[in-house]
């Protein structure tokens, strides 16, 4: 199962709210728990290691590449 | 338990010194023994009996003259016991050891996790038994006190070595002087500070972990059931782990994470270590203390297990962190892996080049050691920041969820490595399942046979056996004249039989071979036989080859490759089809 990076989300702008509220009140701390919480839950969801790997993958090379402007 | 012999104080047994034969002018010096393993631990004692069981003398020398002090290695798995078995001392060591199958995690005050080591009926051997490493290595030192080839030399230290074309001189410290001990091979057995691995130049590689842990081991009467239990942060040891263990003798093992700033030598005083066993035990237990320790550790291996004639077994030649039972239990494996490939160098039916695969084959086993040590110790004592956030969100939705139960990692159990990739192995031409691959250590089975031995494994190893599933009857007269001729071969390869019929005088018309009846299908199962089915397991019970018919063509030539006397580009059949899940 290759990761699909094209676009996937039923309701985009409903989806980047909620993921923002999750956090809402939250500090720093709680905030990276809840994040690892999540990735936890969704790597499971995916259960695929090459999907999972190749999700790792793209997000590393984010953080090589020279931050957005 | 049901310890029926009186015990013996192991940690307080003291072995003379007594003066050589080279020392006395009985034993040329340039007359190299067959064999010099240098250690008298658990590891130095298995290969010593192993080799002498081999038919090969052994000079053991050992720089002290006690056994282990501690509890240390405790917990001893199936494959070890096995392994123990073959040698002839298991039986001591189950009948005194606790056994055990189950362990529990628990995060703060509440069990997150259990697991079940051994789900399944129809082994011989539990899953794992405690037991101090003074009585491994007693009843081990007794084994082979009772062998007329080991000669064990206390009180001798090897304090140089030097190696030559076809021997190593060793030079041995006793208390009458130093002396020249020449051996065609020597094992280094000597531990983790290994001063043979120093003296060749050679070191351990790998990572150390930043953190520090406690062993109390302290007797008392308590209720706690034989299992293993880990706590992550639990309310009388904040923020740190905490594993529980039973031994024999009522004594406890309980090991207690530090942190790296703890003070090793203040943690070692008794009043600060009471109050941290009353802490777990609450405040009305009584128990005294055995044994204290605080350690570190580090997953660590040497590049190479050979140096020449040098060969690194156990603590030597690697490190793993406690957490998986994986360094008495892998340096074991070591010693049956060698002790054969060394007999059959020594007595011309192999080539010097086997004991390369000693190298390939424990090195390999060392570096899966060595992930799941480091895996386990990553989740223990997380690095970094981030890794403990993920460590904290794993042990938050264990409660709740299945999955994250998985990711829970208080160490990964020792198994023995299937040595797949070996050169030794023949590559499956036939589709077989199961995780009897080539390179997999045999599971046991219950049988029935006419010596009252009962289990699949006291019929494997020692030698080559070629398993075949079927009665004697099975073969035709052409492949069983083939199978008697390779057994006239240079290479011993004894012929077991396992059929699911009542055993029939068909085994008399067959001298030397086994016949066992499979009384509840559970070799066939565990083999994925058929009728017809055949497997060569090698002298420390790995299987290398196997055929879904008796071709005896095919046996002859798997005994060659895997005793190493087979050119590398006769391995041409095809990669097997079906790959074998690993065992629990």
């Amino acid at each position: 199962m290759p990761l699909n990076t094209a676009p996937n989300l039923a309701r985009p702008d409903d989806f980047y709210e909620a993921l923002i509220d999750m956090h809402r009140d939250l500090d720093d701390a709680a905030s990276q728990a809840v994040n690892a919480r999540l990735i936890l839950l969704l790597s499971n969801h995916i259960g695929d290691q090459d999907t999972l790997a190749e999700a790792m993958r793209l997000a590393r090379a984010a953080a090589e590449a020279p931050a957005p402007a | 338990m049901s310890s029926t012999e009186v015990d013996i104080d192991y940690q307080k047994q003291t072995y003379a010194y007594a003066p050589c034969a080279e020392q006395q002018g009985g034993h040329r010096a340039d007359s190299p023994h067959p064999v010099i393993v240098v250690g008298a631990g658990p590891v130095g004692l298995a290969t010593a009996i192993d080799l002498a069981r081999h038919d090969v003398p052994v000079v053991l020398v050992d720089d002290d003259c006690t056994l282990s002090t501690g509890s240390r290695a405790i917990c001893f798995a199936k494959r070890t016991l096995d392994i123990f078995d073959r040698l002839g001392c298991g039986d001591r060591m189950v009948d005194k050891g606790v056994r055990w199958h189950v362990g529990k995690v628990f995060l703060q005050d509440r069990q997150i996790y259990a697991f079940d080591l051994l789900p399944e009926a129809g082994h011989q051997r539990p899953a794992f038994i405690n037991l101090q490493q003074y009585y491994v290595e007693g009843y081990l030192l007794d084994c082979a006190r009772a062998m007329p080839n080991i000669d064990i030399r206390w009180k001798s230290r090897a304090v140089a070595v030097e190696q030559h074309p076809d021997h190593v001189a060793l030079t041995i410290e006793t208390p009458d002087g130093c002396y020249t001990l020449c051996g065609r091979y020597v094992v280094a057995a000597d531990g983790s500070r290994s001063p043979l691995r120093r003296m060749l130049g050679q070191e351990s590689h790998g990572h150390t972990f930043r953190d520090r842990f406690l062993i109390a081991d302290v007797k008392m009467e308590a209720p706690f059931p034989a299992e293993r239990w880990f706590w992550f942060d639990p309310p009388f040891h904040p923020n740190q782990s905490v594993l529980l263990h039973r031994q024999p003798d009522n004594v406890w093992r309980i090991d207690f994470q530090l942190g790296w700033d703890a003070d090793p030598v203040a943690e070692r005083a008794p009043e600060r270590v009471i109050p941290r066993v009353q802490a777990l035990l609450g405040p009305d237990a009584k128990f005294e203390l055995e044994w204290v320790s605080v350690y570190t550790f580090a997953c660590v291996r040497m590049d190479s297990f050979r140096h020449g004639r040098v060969l690194f077994t156990g603590d030597a030649a690697h490190g793993v962190s406690p957490f998986g039972a994986r360094g008495a239990n892998s340096g074991v494996q070591d010693a049956e892996n060698l002790a054969w490939k060394l007999a059959y160098v020594l007595q011309g039916k192999a080539p010097d080049s086997l004991l390369d695969t000693y190298a390939s084959e424990r090195e390999y086993a060392a570096d899966e050691n060595i992930r799941n040590s480091t895996r386990s110790t990553d989740f223990i004592t997380p690095k970094s920041a981030v890794s403990r956030v993920f460590r904290d969100a794993v042990l938050t939705l264990a409660r709740d969820h299945a999955f994250a139960r998985q990711l829970v990692n208080s160490g990964r159990l020792s198994v023995p490595a299937v040595l797949r990739d070996s050169v030794l192995n023949t590559a499956d031409a036939d589709a077989f399942g199961g995780a009897m691959a080539p390179g997999a250590a045999c599971v046991d089975a219950p049988v029935a046979d006419a010596a009252g031995k009962p289990w699949l494994l006291q019929h494997l190893g020692n030698e080559f056996v070629a398993l075949v599933f079927g009665p004697p009857a099975g073969l035709d007269a052409a492949q069983a004249d083939a199978l008697r001729t390779l057994q006239q071969g240079g290479i011993p390869l004894r012929v077991v039989f396992v059929t699911d019929a009542a055993i029939s005088a068909s085994a008399q018309a067959w001298p030397g071979a086994t016949v066992l009846r499979d009384t509840e299908g559970l070799a066939a199962n565990r083999f994925d036989a058929r009728a017809g089915t055949c497997y060569l397991i090698r002298p420390d019970q790995h299987v290398c080859a196997r055929w879904r018919g008796v071709d005896v063509a095919g046996i002859a030539a798997a005994l060659a490759r895997a005793t190493g006397n087979a050119p590398a580009s006769t391995n041409l059949a095809p990669s097997a089809p079906v790959q074998a899940p690993a065992l629990a």
